[in-house]
């Protein structure tokens, strides 16, 4: 069925029913899940927080069990509109279930040797998966939005949790100011689109759009807030100034919650928007991706080397990341779609494993988070060195790695339609980013070691980040499964 | 018997046994992971003499295998051989062998990746020279950046972290652009990838120019083109040996093996209209860095800016579009294969013995270690290009080729007879002749068994193909001859 007769029958079942919530059941249980984490906790002493960490594992793991069961359904949309279940937001939940759920695994020893292993630390970072399941399935303005600041209020806690710590609260605060910021230009723009609709659900703002219904005008100008807000919450440049501060202030866990997961999340917020609700006006937003993405690569790849702390050197990063998978996006083609979901995929598969290295050196009273403190690896531990050797070729885009076919779909996506100059312009900013992934390669291999490096986190964190940086290279010689995943659920979405 | 499947073994024998010998490798006792190291070369050279054998001289690809890969993407995991890209398989499993044997006493650190980084690399190359898809190849040619950096980055001398991020950005560069090239021609092409369908799809003037522009740049960097030829003496002179064995031997040739590969039949009309930049740049490379190479004061210097002055003639042959330039250049290439590879060899001996590999440091080495002398003179000679050895076939074959194109190319050409003999046997001389130079030479021990087995097999080969050039000359010619007719044929239409 499409998305569109769903839709309609939707609209149609007035009542409220219990069947109307079915597709939503994965989102239930984990808010359900959610409070009794919070009532349990609440009953737990200091040295018993490690329940609620597994408790956590448990609902993240267990409701993407919950979400595989239901892929391959049809796709629905409920609650009168406000909602969509389709192949897309199953694959990205999860995703996003698993990338938290890893997140939290790699992050364990890190917490607990500081002691921000509190209830506090964990049920926002299952608020804000809630949040993100909801971005992805949201099927009107308003859900988006509630999905996205549950997210992002998460976010601004976590990354301040540290409260003693003046450049955690310090990136808290700027996090929170721009956040606001950014949310208000959206809901500026959201509003506009309004106007110019009659709208705030997705499938009626597309028909008026598609039909002529809508205010030319208006629907522009509102576009150009909707994108900056995008932009920003995605990290792309020229409204990344928030990036590298977050992710070098806060807490290295809590960089990975911003990082990672979120990147999914706000994916998903781009394609229900533009390729969902405004493909009609895609000539136009397509230009604006594409001004994000050429600057987002300029500025990421070339601040990046001068980075000498390794997170924000990966902040630089990812903001030319954004920018290829803006550049996929902005395609505006399922093909590119389907690519930058793909690169999406795989970007989240590194970020996890390289700041899962950043915490696997780390220990008590030590944040190895300067490059220099990668010094001399491979004479410690030969497999881990290994490991963040496939992670760094990765994102630079080397085969045989999944990076590289990231970049190859997406750079394919993009010369199709014509930007034969972006493709070019792509692979020269790569070339300059292969520089400082490369010193990393260079500083594990080739310098001696400086100072103690020790490995010795728990072993179940040790093996899930040498799960990661395998799974990039397995992807890497073998891509077609994933590929063809997201191939399907772009068409099925669509 | 297993022709279907000797490219894949060819590939992954070698790759799987350097996992193995990664995995097994620790330098508490390392015997266990260099004998496993040769098991696998030899093991990868093994298999790889049925493209030998059953190898029928036409300009079919041979030896094919194809299966789906990516399907979403129509990548298909497509090998095979023609004449062009077999001798240099050869070539390349052969040398893997040379360089286990020739690490065994010297490299004591990190044996385990060491010899790891050179069986994956061996592997790699075979899958470049292999593949048939472009996205395939791209990713062996690309992998292979790797354990070349790592292997230059690790092992080689005191500025060995320049020349390795020197070596890899510099390459990358090349390499990104050529996929821009391919992603065009895939394109073009609605969809394949097959490297066989890039060379028939018609293209425009502009578009073959830019293409043959992207990929020149690629391979150009590899042979080295001068003037994009600076990585190459700072790479040789730092890696370790086997490094600059595999470096020059078998790296320099992917960039040769790709003009004739992609650009020529790809962007024929291109390449017509750029064959007298082509020239140009491989005649400044043959007379000016002959010059260049003759003052130098290390002896891998020298031999790095001799093989730049070599590879000058492999692709002033190949833009001279008659068959005996191109065969001649192909020729060279495999011969200088082994001659580079033997010099490199012999320093290599040199060095390990006196950790000097200044001209200066030495004097009189024939005195105390005469078999060597015998050796280093024997590839000298074959370097400058004397009749009987490997070293004349291709250069006299290019030298008459481009006399039926320009007097003049043919006769600045030529130089390199005397420019090449000057500074390698002025090297020899200074090395291994005169009196004893000092009392580290004095104290010197002529080759042992281990050192004598690589040598000779080289001297052996060096000899064979100069005394009957036909048993690789058949092999190469069907192809060449197809590869002239259809670059003679205009894409424009």
């Amino acid at each position: 069925m499409s998305r569109r007769a769903s839709w309609a029958e939707a609209m149609n079942t007035g009542t409220f029913s219990l069947s109307t919530m079915a597709p939503a059941i994965p989102e239930i249980v984990l808010a359900l899940l959610i409070f009794t984490l919070l009532i349990v906790d609440l009953t737990l002493r200091d040295d018993e927080r490690h329940v609620t960490y597994w408790l956590a594992i448990v609902s993240l793991v267990g409701t993407a069990v919950l979400t595989l069961f239901t892929i391959g359904r049809p796709l629905v949309v409920t609650f009168q509109g406000m909602f969509v279940a389709d192949l897309m937001s199953q694959v990205l939940k999860v995703a996003t279930l698993l990338t938290v759920a890893a997140t939290l695994v790699l992050g364990r020893p890190y917490l607990a040797a500081r002691g921000l292993l509190t209830g506090e630390f964990i049920c926002l970072a299952l608020f804000g998966a809630l949040g993100m399941m909801v971005m992805i399935s949201a099927h009107h303005f308003i859900t988006l939005y509630l999905g996205l600041e549950l997210m992002a209020l998460s976010q601004y806690a976590l990354v301040s949790l540290q409260r003693d710590s003046v450049r955690a609260t310090e990136a808290g605060m700027k996090y929170f100011v721009l956040g606001a910021l950014s949310s208000g230009l959206l809901l500026y723009g959201l509003s506009m689109i309004y106007g110019a609709t009659g709208s705030l659900e997705l499938t009626r703002v597309a028909f008026a759009i598609e039909h002529g219904q809508a205010h030319q005008m208006l629907g522009v100008f509102g576009l150009v807030f909707v994108v900056s807000g995008i932009a920003f919450k995605l990290g792309a440049a020229p409204f990344h100034m928030w990036l590298p501060d977050v992710y070098h202030g806060a807490a290295t866990p809590a960089t990975i919650l911003v990082g990672a997961a979120p990147k999914i999340a706000a994916f998903a917020f781009v394609m229900r928007l533009l390729a969902n609700g405004l493909q009609g006006m895609s000539a136009d937003w397509q230009q604006m991706l594409i001004v994000l993405a050429v600057a987002s690569l300029a500025v990421g790849n070339i601040i990046a080397i001068a980075q000498t702390n390794i997170k924000r050197m990966l902040a630089y990063s990812t903001i030319s990341h954004m920018g290829f998978l803006v550049l996929g996006i902005a395609a505006g083609t399922d093909n590119g779609y389907s690519s930058a979901m793909f690169y999406l995929l795989t970007y989240v598969l590194m970020t996890l494993g390289s700041f899962g290295m950043v915490l696997l050196l780390s220990r008590q009273g030590f944040e190895a988070e300067n490059l220099d403190d990668f010094k001399g690896l491979n004479q410690k531990s030969k497999w881990y060195a290994f490991m963040m050797l496939i992670l760094m070729f990765s994102l630079t885009g080397l085969p045989p790695t999944a990076g590289f076919f990231g970049k190859l779909a997406v750079l394919q996506a993009v010369w199709e339609v014509g930007y034969g100059w972006v493709v070019v312009y792509a692979v020269l900013m790569s070339v300059i980013g292969a520089f400082y992934y490369l010193r990393v390669v260079k500083l594990m291999y080739m310098d001696p070691p400086a100072g103690e490096v020790t490995v010795e986190p728990r072993a179940d964190a040790r093996w899930l980040l040498s799960g990661i940086a395998l799974a990039v290279l397995v992807l890497g010689l073998l891509p077609s499964s994933l590929m063809e995943l997201c191939v399907r659920a772009i068409t099925a979405s669509m | 018997m297993y022709q279907g499947y000797v490219l894949s073994l060819a590939i992954w024998v070698p790759i799987i046994f350097g996992v193995l010998v990664l995995m097994i490798g620790n330098d508490r006792n390392p015997a266990a992971t260099r004998w496993a190291a040769l098991v696998g070369s030899i093991l990868g050279l093994i298999v790889c003499i049925p493209l030998w054998t059953a190898f029928q001289p036409t300009a079919q690809m041979q030896f094919v295998e194809l299966h789906a890969w990516i399907p979403t993407f129509n990548v298909n995991y497509h090998l095979g051989v023609d004449g062009i890209s077999m001798p240099l398989i050869l070539l390349n499993s052969l040398m893997t062998v040379l360089v286990v044997i020739a690490h065994w006493e010297v490299i004591t650190d990190k044996v385990g990746q060491y010899l790891a980084a050179f069986l994956i690399m061996s592997g790699l190359i075979n899958g470049a020279f292999a593949a048939l898809d472009a996205i395939l190849f791209y990713v062996f040619f690309e992998a292979m950046l790797i354990p070349m950096f790592l292997i230059i980055g690790i092992w080689g001398g005191a500025n060995r972290v320049y020349a390795a991020v020197k070596f890899f950005l510099y390459t990358l560069l090349g390499s990104l652009l050529m996929l821009a090239a391919f992603i065009y021609l895939y394109l073009q092409t609605n969809g394949s990838w097959e490297i066989l369908d890039f060379h028939r799809v018609p293209l425009g003037e502009t578009a073959q120019k830019l293409i043959f522009l992207a990929m020149f740049m690629s391979f150009a960097v590899k042979v080295p083109m001068w003037p994009v030829h600076t990585w190459l003496p700072d790479a040789h002179v730092e890696a370790p040996t086997g490094g600059s064995v595999i470096l020059a031997a078998i790296t320099l040739k992917i960039g040769g093996y790709g003009f004739l590969r992609f650009n020529m039949p790809i962007a024929p009309d291109a390449a017509h209209f750029f064959d007298t930049f082509m020239i140009t740049l491989s005649l400044v490379a043959v007379i000016y860095i002959g010059l260049v190479a003759l003052v130098q004061q290390d002896m891998k210097k020298l031999i790095a800016y001799s093989s730049i002055s070599h590879m000058g003639f492999v692709t002033l042959g190949y833009f001279l579009f008659n068959a005996d330039g191109m065969l001649g250049g192909l020729l060279q290439m495999v011969s200088h294969g082994f001659i580079s590879a033997a010099l490199f060899l012999c320093v290599g001996v040199l060095y390990d013995r006196m950790h000097s590999r200044q001209i200066a440091d030495y004097g009189g080495v024939a005195n105390k270690m005469p078999v060597f002398a015998a050796f280093l003179v024997f590839f000298a000679m074959a370097n400058s290009g004397l009749p009987g050895t490997s070293g004349f076939v291709g250069e006299f074959m290019v030298i008459m080729g481009s006399i039926k194109v320009s007097f003049w190319y043919a006769f600045l050409a030529a130089t390199t007879l005397i420019t090449g003999a000057a500074y390698t046997l002025w090297m020899v001389k200074r090395v291994a002749y005169g009196e004893i130079a000092n009392a580290n030479v004095a104290a010197l021990k002529d080759v042992n068994a281990r050192e004598l087995t690589f040598l000779a097999i080289l001297a052996v080969l060096v000899l064979w193909m100069g005394l009957h050039p036909k048993a690789f000359s058949d092999v190469m010619n069907p192809t060449i001859q197809e590869l002239l007719r259809h670059v003679a044929q205009s894409k424009l239409g």
